[in-house]
């Protein structure tokens, strides 16, 4: 299911063991009114290049508000934040735009697929504000649902296709600019177990080929695919550790009831 | 992202909302067909008064007995008694700008012939007043200048006239009676139609010998009226200028003091309709675009709420990279495609609706490409002034607010 292209894309551009990300002394506060809620508390981490960190925590936690820092949505208010060497929290609006058109891919738990759009053109969104050509940016859709398993449905509506199928347009359209991170928020909140197995399956797999992987989750099931695990509580880590014998999400799926049973 | 992209999609994402687009897109339909119907009817109207002024006679001069004050009380249009058949034969003899000239004196008359009776203007002259208003005879012929020197009861009828005393009879020959008196019709005129530069109707009316009138009719001696043609249309003025200065030296009217007559120049009569049609036109067009300046708020309207239904989406596309201007410009070319295509419906709509219009009252067409383009433009400036504010906070979105939003 995974071809080597993306082997060869994610892996371009890497200079030594410089880290993808990393953060430093990180605090985000919000003025809400009178009161000041500090969001995160001096959060500091580094992830290197091909790894897959589960990030757990409590809502409330302070791991949506880190997702939106490590996604360029968001800025610190105080502390660093490189991306591949990139200080983030000094770039103006726009630049975190195409920071976000290249070297991130975004993932939701509510797929967030325009309706009335063909899978084929949601998947290639992201390369119409890329500065490449319509020809490439649907040769490169192309690629990235067949990378999927959905080949044989780019024509399809979002409402004709499963949850499952949904999601992994979204991981297609997430992967078409071939970004550095795969940031993917509570990925597999909407769907049933077998299926939130198989997008892991897929994440695993993508992992393997070298592409980083950053996924939000509350579900310890889940985090358990992830190669790394980093607890957050009242904004700060609590935990962070290396997943010891994470399971195959593709073993596992041999051992779950089928569907169609 | 380039334009034909963003046009693409602009256009799609209206089709997936086909009544919504249309309904909004009506304002500007009816806005800018209204300002095209109006402009080209304003126009028709315009040629056609500058025509039927021509067919008067480019070189017509029109004199009038004045109106005179006594003791502070305006005594109106031809209260003067000075204008008298003399001066018409002064004006022919030492005017040379003067081609022909031919008096005349109005009154109004009852006419009834067998059943039926009309109420009409009644005008005594001499037969040159056909050939200087260049009217020509449907059926028969003018009464002659021997019927002006024996004060004969002859008459000639317009159409207007000859349709409601006569229905199919055949005028000619027979005998009608005005104010009681027997008159023989000599000739019915051709119809000349409502006068676009008056508005009254020209055909209703009945000429006779001037003397007959004076003698018989109202008793009055002096002139109501001199119709003078130019040798030519240059000549109108120069004409103007010399009849003016022989009545004032013949009225002896001192320097200074008013005139107790006027002379009217067509060429002048033909500006100040012109004048008169383009106010009329203007104001007509400055009206219609009301409705586009509210078809202009429909559209602002619609993408408020386009933006609001939307604001996951701008959310996502944000996300995956769209900048600020990304999002500003989606929006701002989403409301400019609506306001052309409504343009676009609505010129067509229009050049129907002027077509029809100038036809059914058969005045020429006259809708000039001028209009069109600035038609064209009117309705994508309103789309960019009305989708502005709109696109403008679409791209003022907070991206993660916009993916949170249900």
């Amino acid at each position: 299911m995974v071809t080597t292209s993306q082997t060869e894309t994610t892996n371009t551009g890497m200079k030594g063991a410089q880290p993808v990300i990393l953060v430093q002394e990180v605090h985000k506060y919000y003025e809400l009114g009178e009161t000041r809620v500090h969001a995160l508390r001096g959060v500091s981490i580094e992830i290197a290049r091909g790894e897959f960190v589960a990030i757990m925590g409590a809502s409330g936690g302070g791991k949506s508000t880190f997702m939106n820092i490590l996604g360029c949505l968001d800025k610190p208010s105080a502390g660093r934040y490189l991306l591949e060497g990139i200080e983030v929290s000094s770039l103006s609006i726009k630049e975190l735009a195409t920071i976000r058109n290249h070297k991130l891919g975004f993932v939701f738990q509510g797929f967030n697929l325009l309706s009335r759009t063909t899978a084929l053109e949601n998947v290639e969104l992201p390369t119409l504000y890329a500065r490449i050509s319509k020809a490439e940016g649907e040769k490169r859709s192309r690629e990235a649902l067949a990378l999927v398993g959905l080949a044989d449905r780019i024509s399809h509506f979002p409402s004709q296709l499963s949850g499952g199928q949904q999601q992994r347009v979204a991981i297609a359209r997430a992967l078409v600019n071939r970004p550095s991170i795969l940031l993917a928020d509570e990925p597999t909140g909407n769907l049933d177990s077998r299926t939130s197995v198989e997008i892991m399956d897929i994440f695993q797999k993508l992992n393997d080929d070298g592409l980083t992987v950053v996924l939000v989750t509350h579900e310890p099931d889940i985090a358990q695919y992830a190669k790394r695990g980093i607890q957050f509580r009242d904004g700060k880590i609590r935990r962070d550790e290396r997943t010891e014998n994470q399971p195959r999400a593709s073993e596992v799926i041999k051992h779950l009831p089928s569907l169609e049973d | 992202m380039d334009l034909l992209a963003i046009i693409r999609i602009a256009t799609r994402t209206l089709a997936r909302n086909k009544m919504r687009s249309v309904l909004t897109m009506m304002g500007i339909i009816i806005g800018v067909a209204a300002v095209i119907a109006m402009l080209g009817v304003g126009q028709g109207a315009r040629q056609t008064m500058q025509e039927q002024i021509q067919a008067m006679g480019s070189n017509l001069l029109f004199v009038g007995a004045g109106t005179v004050t006594r003791s502070g009380m305006h005594m109106g249009w031809g209260s003067t008694k000075t204008l008298i058949y003399d001066d018409m034969l002064a004006i022919m003899r030492e005017c040379p700008a003067a081609q022909s000239v031919a008096p005349g004196s109005s009154s109004s008359g009852q006419v009834v012939f067998g059943n039926d009776n009309w109420a009409t203007r009644l005008n005594g002259t001499e037969p040159q007043y056909f050939d200087i208003r260049s009217w020509p005879f449907q059926e028969g012929s003018s009464f002659t200048q021997n019927d002006v020197e024996m004060s004969a009861n002859v008459a000639v009828i317009g159409e207007t006239v000859r349709k409601n005393l006569f229905g199919t009879t055949d005028p000619v020959g027979q005998t009608l009676r005005i104010n009681n008196l027997p008159f023989r019709v000599t000739g019915v005129l051709t119809p000349k139609g409502t006068s676009a530069a008056m508005g009254d109707d020209q055909d209703d009316i009945i000429l006779i010998p001037l003397t007959t009138l004076q003698k018989k009719i109202t008793g009055q001696p002096w002139l109501r009226w001199i119709m003078v043609s130019a040798v030519s249309r240059q000549a109108s003025y120069a004409a103007q200028q010399q009849i003016a200065g022989l009545l004032r030296d013949r009225h002896r009217i001192r320097t200074g003091d008013d005139d107790d007559f006027f002379v009217r120049n067509l060429a002048d009569m033909a500006d100040v309709a012109d004048q008169a049609g383009q106010v009329m036109t203007l104001l007509l067009a400055s009206i219609a675009s009301v409705s586009l300046i509210v078809g202009g708020i429909g559209i602002m309207n619609i993408m408020l709420v386009s933006v609001t239904e939307r604001t996951r989406e701008i959310g996502l596309r944000m996300a995956v990279g769209a900048t600020e201007g990304d999002v500003q410009q989606q929006f701002l070319i989403e409301a400019v495609v609506l306001s052309l295509m409504g343009g676009t419906a609505g010129i067509l709509f229009g050049l129907s609706a002027s077509y029809v219009i100038t036809k059914t009252l058969s005045w020429p067409v006259l809708v000039s490409p001028v209009v069109i383009l600035i038609a064209v433009v009117f309705s994508m400036a309103v789309g960019v002034f009305f989708g502005f504010y709109p696109a403008r906070k679409a791209a003022q979105l907070d991206p993660i607010e916009a993916l949170r939003y249900e």
